[in-house]
């Protein structure tokens, strides 16, 4: 069953809480424009998680911050529909947007020590949100941030909450970004790549308490890393981008057990595998070349995969090989 | 066959700046000992701020220690003449983390890769001109980027331009310090495949730093788990693929989430964080977050690195309950 070009999204059964429809956003650059997300759809339902998986430039990011309207435009230009809990959001005026950023939508970020304030404490980061969208006072909101950070883990919560960042370390300061970010009950959590910066012990910690904080609130979460292990455990549902494009859309277990396009095949393969168990200096089975500059025409993929025949000169449409698992390739058509 | 790089009780000790004049010292390196054999891959696993890092630089002798001794075929590189020790640097070269900030971005790929000929005086201008192209195919470029500058290259080739010049002077051991951190996974594993192809056609050591348990295991005939500046464990693979393992590599291992989903991840929970290289626990490093900790004896008695068996395969732990 083949389903039109630009359209690669699944219909779960509930409403969704995020539709996206063929958002393309692309950059003014100084040689012209320059594509970072060439018409990308997908739903996510209530208390649910996507994992957006690629390489770096791949647009996965820009996917994110284009939901939150946090791309400054110009230079760039975003199109296509974004209905959070069907209203849509490339229309709504800023001070809606201001309305359901941090308060409905939330957003983690990578790097924990840039995107904490250096000059104010953690607690009135914390609290700011709460003062804002929630109308607390300064002393309720002081109060509520202390519960904010106790429920993130934070250890001696209301002691630190004069403790500026710098004060803190890696994992705790990620744990203070969730409090911000977790502190007015959002419905949908967007982490960006949360757990890149730290080390994996900590990082098994972050992710420990991400899925007990979605048990709790319901979260919906949309995931977004290069780390494919992560998405296995974290993810109910996975998309797969490259070069701007999702190349594939399937229920975790599904991609991961029959992988459909060369381009994730390709990335499951060059993962090492951590066993031991083979001889060392095994020969990984990786993908050729390197993401060029200009993509070529037709399927983006063509000049890196294995498979590549003369019909990938044209453009690819999503083809459906199995419920909710689609694959963007001409193999399957 | 004898040892190519021997470490013996190595440490390396810095003395921080305290407002009012010395501060604390931070033990980056603790007491660390492992010998190297040559055409061998030792893996070098732990978490930021482990002294990994220090510990490679020490076997460079960019570093000298604050004790023990680093020996590299027979001589101590603390004690070699400065002319005998820029020769036995020829020997011993080094792989950076970050191809952006390792490659001088004003040199084009010719000159950086002359660079190491012109410093020990090889070659005429023409041979070194050769040798610059052969070094580009054995790192799978084409000879005719000589002429370019970093900028015009991606990652992965930058990764493999700092491959080529730490293959010039045909070293016998390489330090490869997190070489592949910086890359997209597909890159890694073509630069992972290329290591493995240069080590077999050239016979190379590797002293092979990362954090990275999935890398480590790709590549590493043994391996070695530093903690807080000291080793907690050095292993042949085989152990570590089934073998009783120190608490820390066992919670190490469980904590990388793997892209298999039907094994469910449910990793113990390590409480805390590593400790500061200025303020270790007394003891056993690793005691206030090891879940087999049983006080007094793991706070009051450092476990020694000792050697678990005479036989193969190699197993060496540091703890009182293995």
């Amino acid at each position: 069953m083949s389903y039109q070009a630009n359209n690669l999204a699944v219909k779960p059964d509930a409403a969704p809480l995020l539709e996206v429809r063929d958002l393309t956003v692309n950059f003014d650059v100084a040689r012209g424009q320059v594509r970072a997300v060439a018409g990308v759809s997908f739903d996510l339902a209530p208390g649910e998680t996507l994992g957006l998986v690629g390489e770096s430039g791949c647009g996965k990011t820009v996917t994110a911050l284009s939901i939150l309207r946090l791309l400054q435009s110009p230079p760039a230009a975003v199109t296509g529909v974004i209905r959070f809990q069907g209203e849509d959001l490339t229309r709504c005026p800023e001070t809606r947007m201001r309305q359901i950023r941090g308060d409905r939508i939330a957003m983690v970020f990578q790097e924990p020590m840039t995107a904490l304030n250096p000059v104010l404490t953690i607690g009135e980061q914390v609290a700011e949100a709460l003062r804002l969208h929630r109308g607390l006072s300064h002393p309720e909101a002081w109060i509520e941030a202390g519960a904010a950070l106790a429920r993130v883990g934070f250890p001696d919560a209301s002691h630190r909450l004069g403790q500026y960042p710098h004060q803190l370390s890696g994992g705790l300061r990620q744990r203070a970004l969730m409090a911000m970010a977790l502190a007015c009950d959002p419905e949908l959590l967007i982490a960006d790549e949360p757990t890149t910066a730290l080390d994996v012990t900590i990082q098994a910690q972050i992710l420990a308490l991400l899925a007990r904080l979605k048990a709790e609130l319901g979260l919906a979460v949309l995931f977004i890393t290069h780390n494919l292990g992560i998405v296995a455990q974290t993810a109910d549902r996975v998309a797969v981008m490259y070069a701007g494009l999702m190349v594939e859309q399937a229920p975790t277990a599904e991609l991961f057990r029959h992988p459909g396009h060369p381009y994730t095949v390709g990335l499951l393969n060059s993962v090492p595998r951590l066993d031991f168990s083979h001889p060392p200096g095994e020969i990984l089975s990786a993908i050729a070349g390197h993401l060029p500059a200009e993509p070529p025409s037709g399927c983006l993929f063509r000049d890196r995969c294995p498979l590549a025949r003369d019909r990938c000169r044209e453009e690819p449409p999503g083809v459906e090989v199995s419920p909710g698992h689609l694959v963007r390739c001409w193999n399957y058509v | 066959m004898s040892e190519l790089l021997s470490a013996q009780d190595l440490s390396c000790y810095f003395r921080l700046a305290g407002a009012w004049g010395r501060g604390p010292v931070l033990k980056a390196v603790d007491g660390v000992s492992f010998d190297l054999m040559p055409g061998e891959t030792l893996g070098l696993v732990g978490e930021s701020g482990c002294g990994k890092s220090t510990l490679g630089r020490l076997a460079l002798a960019l570093l000298p220690p604050t004790r023990g001794r680093i020996v590299f075929a027979g001589e101590d590189l603390a004690r070699v003449s400065r002319q005998r020790l820029k020769e036995l640097r020829r020997q011993i070269q080094i792989i950076f983390q970050d191809p952006y900030s390792s490659l001088n971005p004003r040199m084009t790929v010719g000159q950086i890769l002359e660079e190491p000929f012109v410093i020990h005086n090889l070659g005429g201008r023409k041979e070194r001109r050769v040798w610059v192209e052969e070094l580009l195919t054995e790192v799978g470029l084409t000879p005719d980027v000589a002429d370019r500058y970093p900028h015009e290259f991606s990652g992965g080739q930058r990764q493999r331009l700092g491959i080529a010049r730490a293959l010039a002077l045909k070293p016998r051991l390489i330090v490869a310090d997190e070489p592949v951190s910086a890359l997209d996974v597909s890159i890694q594993a073509q630069i992972l495949n290329l290591l493995a192809e240069l080590q077999q056609r050239h016979g190379l050591t590797y002293l092979f730093i990362s954090h990275d348990l999935g890398v480590i295991s790709q590549i590493s005939n043994r391996v070695a788990v530093m903690y807080a500046g000291r080793l907690l464990e050095m292993a042949e693979r085989s152990v570590l693929a089934a073998g009783r393992l120190h608490p820390y590599t066992e919670a190490l291992l469980a904590a990388v989430p793997r892209p298999t989903p039907e094994r469910t991840f449910n990793p113990p929970a390590l409480k805390g964080e590593p400790p500061s290289p200025v303020n270790v626990p007394p003891g056993c490093p690793f005691h206030p977050r090891c879940p087999e900790a049983q006080l007094p004896l793991c706070r009051e008695s450092v476990p020694l690195l000792r050697k678990l068996r005479k036989t193969a395969p190699d197993h060496w732990v540091a703890c009182h309950f293995r």
